[in-house]
């Protein structure tokens, strides 16, 4: 056994670094014991009584570094001793940057005082309390997440109204605020058109026609699809409502949902005939004839009618709008009788297979309207028939890809098209079918290049149907724009590269589809 | 009242609580995101808001803070722990920690209270001390129930001078030892002669000159305001008390050499506080029991306004509960050690000077004392986490302590047990570590949570009033 010291002549170091550096030495090969100190008289006489007090130790002073190490033979602690540079650079080279992340909104708030919109996506028995959290510390909210009782969204509504702040959801997809997309959402110029939804995939294609017709948004708010519920009583719809109304920015109002309970309908159109912003009112599918009472409020029925009509107000020159859709359809008309040719006698059935909830339901609005047969689904509008088992299809048929059924344990939809291919893929085996409709949503939140991905399954889907001796469909439209992260070009280009037809808006390709399958 | 216009046309900071692919969306549109470290909180644990009683749980814990915030401690001069510490008799022997009999105290917890009674000559060597202490003959008390702290061991004898504490927002006292420095010291469980003549030499003549000294400054010494000015210079007074050491001294010097007539004593006196670092812990400590006295017994708050070790147990005290003590098994430190000595020799955690924590300075204020944030696991990044995340569990800040690198935000004040159950984060302390066995004394330093359990049984019962 042996003892080894260096002396450092006045060289300083803190005595943790010390420490950790000793640590290190005692954990060589060898090395029984090691000290790395500061030559005081207390920690000489810590050196004496572990044994590591040398004769140059003895005589270092106080501002003298001592290393010591005790080895079981020579070579060790001389190698030992090599090391001591080493391990004191490394400790410097070590000093790596942690970021700090809060862990609760509450930290968050306190670090980052400026933080003003809390964007909540954690399970629903979480949810609730994190979106009081938010609200209770002034923040807006909006509340991806589902699974919030009815109880819940009432109490946090009513809070936020009281408070001056936005709760957009539960289940609330997409918000714009200051143009800023969050949840799904697409890139939308400034604008002058305020929107209040109650639908995500709604707020997504009204603002996306908005853009396509040059134009933009000032504000997109969600408020998630419960709101208009006679229980909730459209609070947040009215307080977004309000709030666009007084908004200087804001110069036309639009306002997407299904249709409302009758008594919220009455408590909105009131809201709506205290400003004389030109309203938008867009209950998909319901009884319009309150809507067109008030002077102040436009009617539409369909989500294109929604963009379409705001586009109009807020000043884009898109001419007359009933005949604008009117002359769409005529050519639309021509163009499913081409199709129409290459199907054989026995495809006589259309199906839909949506990643957005609203599109699925504004494309059984339209085909109740055009269509003399019902429409299949898992999420029928009300009276028409429901699927006895949404993984079938039968006769026509439209499946919301995205409702809970499907989307426990996996990714919604519109972020991983996996199922909605399987689908696909089996719809295209089905001798029956004519066509196939498709909607494809890009924008922050969607998944990276969804005609990508879509584009290898419908080659494939066309394939097994080649294989049959028929020929298949596959109409599309795309909500987005060209700012989205996705772009809007690429996405129609890849979907026409697969030979899908890509119609200017959901409408337009629901249309299409019921024109194909017409008798 | 605020609109929901309001944040029309602002620019927004977005919080994000789940899904990453959210706040990734959000930072892409270059907006300034926060996205949580968020894990869902443990089972059982739900929001707690008021008392069955009508009390507005958080109302309550402002109203502990604000006493705290509003503390002015100050060392209003000395005296022998009989005569002024209330209650203190012949036979008692203060301790750190939450209360415990000799059968079940630590090593260097029992090496302290032998060492105790030899410096006190009620034993002539440690088989008579032991004999004594074991006998019933000797009453136990925790310091904090005599308004006293005391670092490791904490043990406070009859003849021990004191410091005096005044705080003089509220009027309350507060007591402690002086330090005796590192090493081979009581405090660790360290015993033999060098021990008990250090000791008396600090009752014959560092008291004396302390206390002429203090006499004659009839304001006494602001140590809040020292705490704070050396939180500027590297200090969080728990673990690195150089710079505050420093200020006592220069603060109390003049009045030293105006009242001490002995040349030589005065010298040593200063040498004594000069090489010992620690001199101004037993400064910070008694500054932080005076200032949380005031904050007991606020009904319904959930601020633990007593955080101490005895070396077997951990035990908490809160504000809206101040006579219970909620307690789990000391912890294992993780540390650095001394030259010959390793983990095996550790004694689990010890001491009442977790009192700075608790008080809104100490080892929350980790990032203003860069020169010791290898306790925390290397850098000086690190040590700035580590008192971000203290802010997570405190209820306020501290306006009268604050820290440069954190732009002078004030440190974490107020341990509130409900966050501490919702985010799962511990307190973190940093300590030294003293040898398991009694009679050896200081064996490193190093860093742990504190234990999950005594947190969790006191969230229980602020629940149960829930």
């Amino acid at each position: 056994m042996t003892v080894k010291t260096i002396i450092k002549i006045s060289e300083y170091h803190d005595s943790v670094s010390l420490m950790l550096v000793a640590r290190e030495l005692s954990g060589l090969a060898g090395v029984q014991d090691a000290a790395v100190v500061m030559a005081t008289e207390a920690n000489k006489s810590i050196l004496a009584e572990a044994g590591l007090l040398t004769d140059a130790a003895k005589a270092a002073t106080a501002n003298d570094l001592v290393i010591a190490v005790k080895a079981n033979r020579e070579q060790d602690a001389e190698e030992a001793l090599g090391m001591v540079e080493s391990l004191f650079a490394k400790k410097a080279a070590e000093d790596e940057t942690a970021d700090f992340r809060p862990k609760s909104i509450r930290g968050a708030v306190s670090s980052y005082p400026s933080a003003n919109v809390a964007v909540i996506s954690v399970a629903g028995r979480y949810a609730t309390d994190e979106a009081w959290e938010a609200l209770t510390r002034g923040l807006h909210v909006l509340l991806f997440s589902d699974n919030v009782s009815l109880e819940d969204e009432i109490a946090l509504k009513r809070y936020a109204r009281d408070h001056g702040l936005l709760l957009m959801g539960p289940g609330a997809g997409t918000a714009i605020l200051n143009n800023v997309a969050l949840g799904f959402a697409n890139v939308i110029p400034a604008g002058n058109v305020g929107i209040v939804s109650a639908a995500g995939t709604g707020l997504q294609e009204v603002s996306t026609l908005v853009a396509k017709n040059g134009l933009g948004i000032t504000q997109g708010i969600g408020t998630g699809g419960r709101d208009l519920k006679k229980e909730v009583g459209g609070i947040m719809m009215l307080e977004g409502l309000k709030a666009l109304q007084e908004d200087t920015a804001t110069e036309v109002i639009a306002l997407v949902s299904k249709p409302p309970a009758p008594e919220v309908v009455d408590l909105i159109l009131e809201q709506v005939k205290k400003s004389k912003k030109p309203t938008i009112v867009c209950f998909m599918g319901g009884d319009m004839s309150k809507v067109a009472e008030v002077e102040t409020a436009i009617p539409a029925r369909t989500l294109q009618e929604g963009g379409l009509f705001a586009a109009q107000a807020a000043g884009a020159q898109v001419g007359d709008i009933k005949q604008r859709i009117a002359d769409e359809t005529e050519q639309l008309k021509k163009q499913a009788s081409e199709l129409r040719k290459s199907l054989k006698p026995g495809q006589k059935y259309l199906r839909g297979l949506f990643s957005g909830g609203t599109l699925c339901y504004e494309a059984q609005v339209i085909w109740r309207e055009m269509m003399d047969m019902p429409v299949y689904s898992n999420a029928p509008l009300p009276g028409e028939p429901s699927l006895e088992d949404s993984t079938k299809s039968q006769e026509h048929t439209t499946v919301d890809l995205g409702e809970e059924e499907f989307t426990v344990g996996r990714p919604h939809p519109m972020i991983d098209n996996d199922l909605r291919i399987r689908r696909l893929l089996q719809e295209a085996s089905d001798p029956e079918v004519a066509v196939i409709i498709l909607d494809v949503v890009i924008g922050y939140g969607a998944h990276p290049d969804p005609a990508a991905e879509l584009e290898a399954a419908i080659v494939d889907g066309r394939k097994i149907a080649e294989n049959d001796g028929r020929t298949i469909h596959f109409v599309a439209s795309v909500t987005g724009t060209e700012q989205d992260p996705q772009g809007l070009k690429h996405t129609i280009a890849t979907l026409e590269r697969a030979g899908v037809i890509v119609c200017e808006s959901n409408a337009a390709a629901a249309r299409l589809t019921a024109m194909i399958v017409a008798r | 009242m605020t609109k929901i216009s309001d944040i029309f046309g602002k620019e927004l900071t977005v919080v994000n609580v789940g899904l990453t692919s959210m706040a990734e969306s959000v930072a892409d549109q270059d907006v300034k995101t926060v996205h949580l470290d968020w894990v869902p909180p443990k089972e059982g644990i739900r929001r707690l808001r008021v008392t069955k009683s009508g009390v507005n749980i958080d109302e309550a814990n402002q109203q502990v803070v604000d006493r705290i915030k509003k503390a002015l401690p100050v060392l209003v001069g000395m005296g022998i722990a009989r005569d002024v510490i209330p209650g203190m008799h012949d036979r008692m022997i203060l301790h750190a920690g939450p209360p415990i009999e000799w059968e079940r105290m630590c090593g260097p917890t029992r090496g302290a209270v032998m060492g105790a009674l030899i410096y006190e000559g009620l034993a002539k060597d440690s088989a008579e001390a032991e004999k004594l202490a074991a006998s019933g003959g000797i009453e136990y008390a925790p310091c904090h129930h005599h308004h006293t702290v005391g670092p490791m061991a904490g043990i406070v004898s009859p003849s021990m001078p004191v410091f005096i504490f005044e705080n003089k927002t509220f009027g309350n006292y507060a007591y402690c030892t002086q330090n005796e420095g590192l090493g081979k010291v009581l405090r660790y469980g360290g015993m033999g002669d060098e021990v008990y003549a250090r000791l008396k030499w600090m009752e014959t003549d560092l008291y004396p000159t302390l206390d002429r000294a203090l006499q004659s400054l009839p304001d006494g010494i602001d140590i809040k305001s020292l705490i704070a000015q050396a939180m500027h210079m590297g200090d969080e007074s728990h673990n690195r008390n150089r710079a505050g050491t420093s200020l006592f001294l220069r603060a109390i010097a003049p009045a030293m050499a105006r009242t001490c007539d002995d040349r030589e004593r005065l010298a040593k006196v200063i040498e004594f506080i000069d090489k010992n670092d620690h001199f101004f812990l037993n400064l910070s400590m008694p500054a932080g029991k005076a200032a949380l006295e005031p904050a007991e017994g606020i009904e319904g708050s959930s601020i633990v306004t007593v955080m101490a070790r005895n070396g077997t147990d951990f035990g908490i005290r809160l504000s809206g509960m101040p006579d219970r003590w909620f307690t789990a098994p000391a912890g294992e430190v993780e540390g650095l050690y001394f030259p010959g000595f390793t983990v095996k020799d550790a004694n689990p955690d010890i001491g009442d000077s977790t009192v700075t924590e608790t008080a809104g300075y100490g080892g929350f204020a980790m990032a203003a004392a860069p020169a010791i944030t290898q306790f925390v696991g290397g850098s000086p990044q690190m040590a700035i986490d580590s008192t971000l995340e203290m802010y997570e569990i405190t209820f306020d800040e501290h306006p009268g302590f604050t820290i440069p690198v954190l732009n002078f935000r004030g440190t974490p004040l107020g341990i509130d047990v409900r966050l501490v159950m919702e985010t799962g984060i511990l307190p973190k302390i940093n300590t030294g570590i003293a040898h398991k066995e009694p009679g050896v004394g200081m064996v490193g330093a190093g860093i742990l949570r504190a234990p999950e359990k005594c947190f969790r049984d006191a969230y229980d019962a602020i629940a149960e009033l829930c």
